[in-house]
């Protein structure tokens, strides 16, 4: 035995073995989702955010099907729970929470940040958006309305940001650049 | 029964966790209270049966609108919490 071969390992090698002798899963498919759950960061949905920033016709597309709207980027949204898409506006701030557990649009951001899962954040974004905003720095003016949105149930939401001032002469590598997962959330605002 | 967008609903006033074991997408929060259907999401299975490995049924959800005001008194005026609810839960309202 090696030191590498642990009770771990050896459980796994068993379910993938499982798996395969009942036709549940391949070790090729499960191979390709791995690969699939590895690649998924905030880079991907990122990549969207800054495309509708500078395509109208994408971004329409966008806020209308957000599944189909990833796949068009090239992110795989096979099996993955359908992408809706809020938009920010100058008057609505939208802010993403899973009240219930820890939903997240895994398959444009990857895993969640530690905080999303928290008890504290779960309870306080949906009670105190502003206060939540406030822990992140983030403050807006008395007259933009915050919609919370807790995600229930079997869709997964992403928050298409506001595109920031002083970018307009930006090609669109220089604007994924600048989107991080927290504005995608909601937590935060993009700034240059 | 379907909802259309702009039609005011109750949440069911209802506690199945008190019942015995279950799996329930609905937050205590909104139950009992008023919100309005903005819009079908489409239909999908009910996880209250998915979660049991039972055959479930295909449910309509919709996405309502709550005014947090009304829940906890103190949010700021014209901020909204909009949430996935399933069919079965909304009470229809005039």
């Amino acid at each position: 035995m090696s030191v590498q071969d642990t009770a771990d390992e050896r459980l796994l090698r068993a379910v993938v073995d499982l798996l395969a002798q009942k036709a549940v899963a391949t070790p090729a498919e499960i191979a390709e989702r791995i690969a699939i759950t590895d690649a998924a960061s905030p880079a991907q949905g990122a990549r969207m955010v800054a495309r509708a920033w500078v395509d109208p016709e994408y971004r329409a597309l966008l806020l209308a099907d957000g599944t189909r709207a990833a796949e068009a980027m090239g992110i795989p949204m096979r099996g993955a729970p359908p992408l809706g898409v809020l938009e920010n506006t100058p008057e609505l701030h939208h802010l993403v929470v899973c009240t219930l557990c820890s939903c997240y649009p895994r398959a444009v951001l990857g895993y969640p940040p530690f905080w999303y899962k928290s008890a504290g954040y779960r309870a306080r974004a949906v009670r105190d958006p502003r206060g939540v905003l406030a822990d992140f720095g983030t403050v807006l003016p008395e007259d933009v309305r915050v919609r919370v949105v807790d995600s229930t149930a079997d869709f997964r939401w992403m928050v298409l940001p506001l595109r920031p001032a002083g970018t307009e002469d930006w090609d669109e590598a220089r604007l994924a650049s600048i989107v991080r997962e927290g504005d995608m959330i909601g937590v935060t605002l993009v700034s240059p | 029964m379907m909802l259309t967008p702009g039609q005011r609903v109750r949440v069911r006033d209802d506690w199945p966790e008190t019942r015995g074991p279950c799996h329930i997408r609905t937050p205590h929060y909104v139950r009992g209270r008023h919100g309005v259907v903005v819009r079908y999401l489409g239909d999908f299975a009910n996880p209250e049966d998915l979660a049991f490995a039972r055959p479930a049924a295909l449910l309509p959800l919709y996405h309502v609108r709550f005014d947090p005001h009304a829940i906890w008194r103190e949010p700021h005026a014209g901020d909204e919490v909009l949430i996935e609810l399933f069919g079965h839960w909304l009470e229809e309202e005039t």
